[in-house]
């Protein structure tokens, strides 16, 4: 009779927006599917599952990854923040809130990594050029191509908060 | 996926150790952004996979008056940003800062970029058992070669995905390797090897060995390097064609020269002819058109890249323009 395969499994603390998780996890797991699956966290997207796209990006001790391709234990005892911790349907933040005043997201699978993306770009350069945007964003694709209004989001989010 | 364990090392030894005694059905791991894509299209199939994130000392980078030592684990976002590399090896910071997406730059690795596997796609794709995967057929032999080798290519057509280790050649760097017993290093053009050589892998480590920092000697003063490459895309992707020229330049007369060739052939690839023939000229006389030329003077395209022919000779005429009138 054949057997089946052996899976090995780990406990971490994950620490995501803030709050430790204890979690039980298979050691294939990669980051992405711990959020979504486990913690409920589907901001992030599953887009292309290989690190092309950056649907599934998410800041790793503040800097921008593909979540899709980290195994959840190469992020045990770091800092994690997705979509999820910047605000909520009552009170957006900046970003968020200039995302949607400048029509940034249109089917909106893609919108979480781009504001994601662009928070770790508008925390360390408070003002940036349209190319810092762009080089910045360069890791994410819109299949809907709503860059333009993707970028003039960003550009109104760091007016917004200069202000 | 199958299953396999995760092993967080915590000594160079121990990684060493448990890496050679799973061998061959075990792999190293850093960033993970190339081997879990291998894992994940069935490509590869580990037991184990064995973490070196958690050794120490290898995430740093060490500027002296002797050069630079960087750490296999210091990520490439690390290399294409510090100051030091940018202002005295900017080639290197070129490369790293070529490499993909800011979400890659910032988990991959040194160490990780030089050992990545190839981006043929007969390779990756699970479909086709092809030469490097033990199999009998390359199938890039007669179509489906848009993307691969025009030179130094025998029976395997893939060419090295690595944009750092053409920088690094042409910077005369040093790889240092570990294991259980000690370090050994190596010039980094032998640290690659040919599917002639070696079909199944493309370095030259062995089980329970993997590349623990890379050494560069500090340039003369007045030396200048850049590294160039051709994409199809401007994010994300991977070299057509990519150049790395360091020149040393004295009196108006260039008086070393290395040109180095990506995106063209299985290993990152030196043109010797192109240095001899740099080193003594003028930089006012030097006529790029024909250096570019000549750097391409052995390529053998094939049914689908002969295209890579002129843009490596545009490529590297561009790279040495731009260097002579800096």
């Amino acid at each position: 009779m054949a057997q089946l395969p052996i899976s090995y499994s780990a406990s971490i603390t994950l620490n995501v927006n803030g709050t430790d998780h204890q979690i039980e996890v298979d050691h294939r797991w990669t980051l992405l599917r711990v959020l979504r699956d486990v913690l409920g966290l589907t901001g992030a997207k599953r887009g292309c599952d290989r690190g092309e796209c950056g649907a599934c990006t998410v800041l790793v001790d503040g800097d921008p990854v593909c979540s899709c391709s980290m195994l959840a234990l190469q992020v045990g005892g770091r800092q994690v923040r997705t979509v999820e911790g910047l605000g909520d349907a009552n009170s957006l933040n900046v970003l968020q809130e200039a995302f949607l005043a400048e029509d940034g997201g249109q089917c909106g699978f893609c919108t979480p990594g781009f504001i994601m993306s662009a928070t770790a770009l508008l925390e360390s350069n408070t003002d940036p050029t349209e190319d810092e945007i762009k080089a910045a964003l360069v890791g994410n694709i819109c299949r809907c191509n709503a860059y333009g209004r993707i970028i003039e989001s960003v550009k109104a989010a760091a007016k917004s908060e200069a202000s | 996926m199958k299953p396999f364990k995760f092993e967080q090392a915590t000594t160079a030894v121990q990684a060493s150790q448990t890496h050679a005694d799973a061998a061959p059905n075990a792999r190293f791991i850093s960033g993970g952004t190339d081997i879990l894509g291998e894992i994940k299209e069935s490509v590869l199939e580990v037991n184990i996979l064995v973490s070196l994130a958690g050794l120490s000392g290898a995430s740093e980078i060490i500027s002296s008056d002797l050069g630079l030592e960087i750490g296999a684990l210091v990520t490439l976002a690390r290399i294409a940003s510090d100051q030091s590399i940018v202002e005295t090896y900017p080639a290197l910071a070129q490369a790293a800062e070529s490499v993909a997406t800011p979400q890659i730059r910032n988990v991959g690795t040194l160490g990780g970029n030089l050992c990545q596997r190839p981006r043929c796609w007969y390779y990756r794709s699970p479909l086709f058992d092809c030469l490097k995967k033990g199999g009998e057929t390359c199938f890039a032999s007669d179509e489906g070669n848009k993307y691969h080798a025009i030179l130094g290519a025998e029976n395997c057509h893939i060419v090295h995905p690595s944009d750092v280790a053409v920088a690094l050649l042409a910077l005369d760097a040093t790889v240092v390797v570990s294991n259980a017993s000690g370090d050994r290093q190596m010039p980094i053009g032998d640290f690659f090897v040919s599917p002639d050589v070696n079909m199944l892998a493309e370095n030259v480590l062995e089980p329970g060995e993997f590349v623990s920092k890379v050494k560069i000697p500090k340039p003369s003063s007045g030396t200048r390097s850049v590294y160039l490459k051709a994409k199809e895309r401007q994010a994300y992707d991977f070299a057509l064609s990519s150049v790395a020229v360091s020149l040393e330049v004295r009196d108006e007369t260039i008086t070393q020269a290395h040109v180095v060739l990506g995106g063209v052939a299985p290993v990152p690839y030196s043109v010797p002819q192109v240095d001899s023939e740099l080193t003594g000229q003028k930089i006012r006389e030097v006529d790029v058109q024909a250096i570019g030329q000549l750097a391409v003077k052995d390529a053998q395209p094939l049914s689908d890249n002969s295209y890579k022919v002129r843009l490596t000779a545009s490529m590297v005429a561009r790279a040495v323009s731009r260097l002579i009138s800096e």
